[in-house]
């Protein structure tokens, strides 16, 4: 038994910062103090405040420790885990306030949280499914197949509310009662899971799978019970190797455990779980083009009718949810759904995890109850914009959704809502943005996603968004009119309303958001040539002021395109002639500017 | 595993190993002193003892940690017990076995183990 446990993260963004690094030390350093009979160094999944990587946590005094290095690992250990001293220094500054330390559940960051798909994330070892069987793993499982019947499984998810947490927000036991009950003949059906997570700033399954990848496995287990199928499919990207691995090794010990295969628990079901990667595709996370691609086909959407419900994975009756919705399963399975039910709002239940990003201080992955306002995600949980900078809008749904201004700062966040403000919940992605993003430049941005991704099958999509892209090109270089604004709303809606798939019908959705809130934004660019965020670098123009300019010359040493020479004229009380660039020469890369220690040079 | 039963058997053997990783502030905290002086007379086989005793009787809402020098080196090794509305226990000059005595009198029987108490040793 040992008694105390050194948590470190083994999330991506940790393991990206160093973590094998870390564990490697502790354990160098817990044998060399003869601890190692006492001392557990667990590596587990995403805490979620991935801008402070890497985490070590250590337990049962629960101190946090942020930014953690290698060389910090000897002091950790000497001082903390063999004399009781926690090194202060190391902690997360939040924790520490006026010399006191106080619960990592009491900071900002993680106070409003409130974590359901998460509740494992960082708190068990995800390679090892006793840890997880220790928090009530497959005990969900084992409640569905001896005491409940498919059609009670069911109605229980149908009870507890729970929507697609992919983004559309489809009824979740919906979807199940479909995939039981409309082909009742059926030799063969399946479930599949959608972890091709592709909008860019978005990481919730990555960390669910990394960090608990037995929850994903059971659910669909449970999901097979209800629709009568005994095969399920993971659809994961082949970028996340982390999240592969670990999945590898949980079906592993669940197939050895009888928790996956023939007979399990003795009650007749079988079900087994294969996985299946992408290749990193964006349409393969539309449901219809992903079931092609594991079939082994080209990643196309096909049309629905007939939904997959009836006609999917090998044309035969399928469920497919995306790996945030399955996380959330077993909870309502033990909990009941009036416990799920009565998290949210109305009609959006529970929680939703978010991937917070872009210019926000806590960057990271947050859970919060459906009906959180946006102020509440982005100021007290993210804890606000760095250097004092102005927020102007927030972006969610990646390429399918749109931007929230401010003025919506205060709407609490759930499916319905943020349609109606012409967004959308989308998978979890929430890129925020201060006054120096261009909403033009942000709208072009996501276009040039979707023309890359569109995988080409039908026109509107293919060639609309192209075309959508040249004008967004145009305007943010200052050649377009009035009029090409107009034409690209019209050209909006028409993509909308004939693309064949989900990538196509939301692609405007950027563009269109942008426009509702930041018209003026788009005239600025039109009419007065000028991006007033100081963003496109075609509308801009830096000079320098000659009588501020002492002329030492450290701008034209930094200019790469040699823009930047002496002029003739001297300002009063300047020893040396002051410089200038030459615009024709400019390639407004800004080096310049951030040189100037005399803050000569502007830009407009 | 072939039966559900299993399962909750091997959950229930698990459960103490991650029980230590819950931040519940409302329970038993059972802290011992650390530092070099008691490291030096003894407090690591009394830390071990006690973290090992809680999880095997699996007594619930209970915390083994340790903390730092508090300045009385000489009664060391010292465990100290925090029950929540109650006043604070210290116990001196421990060994394992009066750690499990501990254990078994104050904290699941909830007594307390006067005679081993600084109070007790300072009148002596």
């Amino acid at each position: 038994m040992y008694r105390s446990h050194v948590l470190v993260c083994g999330g991506t963004g940790c393991t990206s910062s160093g973590s094998q690094q870390i564990i490697e030390a502790f354990e160098k350093e817990i044998k060399a103090n003869d601890l190692e009979n006492e001392v557990a160094v667990v590596r587990t999944g995403c805490h979620g405040l991935c801008a402070l990587g890497p985490i070590v946590l250590v337990y049962p005094e629960g101190s946090f420790y942020s930014m953690v290095k290698a060389e910090d690992v000897p002091e950790i250990v000497s001082e903390h885990l063999l004399k009781g001293r926690v090194v202060t220094r190391l902690l997360y500054d939040e924790t520490v306030q006026e010399a006191d330390v106080i619960p990592l559940a009491e900071t900002g960051f993680y106070k409003k949280q409130k974590r359901v798909a998460l509740r494992n994330c960082g708190v068990i070892n995800p390679e090892n499914i006793d840890e997880y069987i220790a928090v009530d793993g497959y005990q969900a499982l084992g409640k569905v197949l001896t005491e409940m019947t498919p059609e009670q499984v069911i109605d229980t998810i149908l009870a507890s509310g729970l929507r697609g947490r992919g983004g559309a927000g489809f009824p979740t036991g919906q979807k199940w009662k479909l995939a039981r009950t409309l082909v009742p003949d059926a030799d063969q059906k399946y479930v599949c899971c959608n972890a091709d997570e592709g909008d860019p700033g978005a990481f919730m399954d990555r960390s669910v799978l990394e960090g608990d990848p037995h929850v994903v496995l059971e659910a669909m287990a449970i999901a097979g019970y209800a629709i009568g199928a005994n095969q399920g499919y993971i659809y994961v990207r082949a970028e996340y190797p982390i999240a592969i691995e670990r999945l590898r090794i949980a079906i592993g010990q669940a197939r050895e455990y009888g928790l996956l295969g023939k007979d399990i628990f003795g009650t007749g079901f079988d079900f087994d779980i294969d996985l299946r990667f992408g290749a990193g595709a964006f349409v393969c996370g539309e449901e219809t083009a992903l079931m092609t691609s594991i079939e082994g086909n080209r990643g196309e959407p096909r049309p629905r009718p007939p939904f997959p419900a009836v006609k999917g994975l090998f044309a035969k009756p399928t469920v497919l949810n995306n790996v945030e919705t399955y996380a959330n399963v077993p909870r309502i399975i033990l909990n009941g759904p009036e416990w799920f039910a009565a998290m949210g709002t109305e009609k959006s239940k529970g929680t939703k995890v978010f991937a917070l990003g872009g210019k926000i201080k806590n960057t990271g992955l947050v859970e919060v109850p459906m009906g959180t306002t946006l102020r509440e995600v982005v100021e007290d949980i993210g804890g606000g914009i760095p250097n004092g900078k102005k927020f102007k809008a927030a972006q969610t749904g990646g390429p399918s959704g749109g931007c929230i201004p401010a003025e919506h700062f205060d709407v609490p966040i759930d499916y319905d809502n943020l349609i109606a403000i012409g967004s959308m919940m989308g998978s979890g992605g929430l890129i925020v943005m201060d006054e120096d993003n261009c909403m033009v430049d942000i709208a072009k941005f996501f276009l040039e996603f979707t023309v890359d991704e569109s995988c080409g099958k039908c026109t509107p999509c293919r060639i609309g968004t192209k075309r959508m892209y040249e004008m967004l090109d145009s305007i943010t270089k200052g050649k377009a009119t009035l009029e090409d604004l107009d034409k690209l709303e019209e050209l909006c809606y028409y993509i909308k309303a004939n693309s064949l798939c989900g990538l196509g019908q939301t692609a405007p959705n950027p563009v269109l958001s942008t426009l509702r809130y930041f018209r003026d934004e788009y005239v600025a660019h039109v009419v007065d040539k000028k991006c007033p965020a100081g963003v496109c670098k075609d509308l801009l123009s830096f000079t320098i002021d000659k009588e501020k300019c002492i002329g030492c010359g450290m701008c034209a040493r930094q200019c790469p395109a040699s823009a930047i020479s002496k002029t003739d004229y001297t300002a009063p009380g300047k020893k040396l002639p002051a410089m200038a660039i030459d615009p024709a020469k400019c390639v407004k890369c800004g080096a310049c500017m951030s040189t100037c220690k005399f803050g000569a040079i502007s830009k407009q | 595993m072939k039966s559900l039963e299993e399962l909750k058997a091997l959950r229930d053997k698990m459960q103490g190993s991650v029980t230590l990783r819950n931040e519940s502030e409302a329970g038993t905290r059972v802290v011992v002193g650390m530092a070099t002086c008691g490291i030096a007379s003894g407090a690591r086989p009394v830390l071990t003892t006690l973290s090992n005793a809680v999880a095997e009787k699996k007594i619930e809402d209970v915390a083994v940690t340790q903390t730092g020098c508090i300045g009385l080196c000489q009664y060391e090794p010292i465990v100290e017990v925090f029950q929540p509305g109650k006043e604070k226990v210290t116990y001196v000059k421990m060994t394992p076995e009066k750690a499990l005595e501990v254990v078994d009198k104050h904290l699941i029987g909830g007594n307390v183990i006067t005679e081993y108490t600084i109070g007790a040793i300072m009148k002596n």
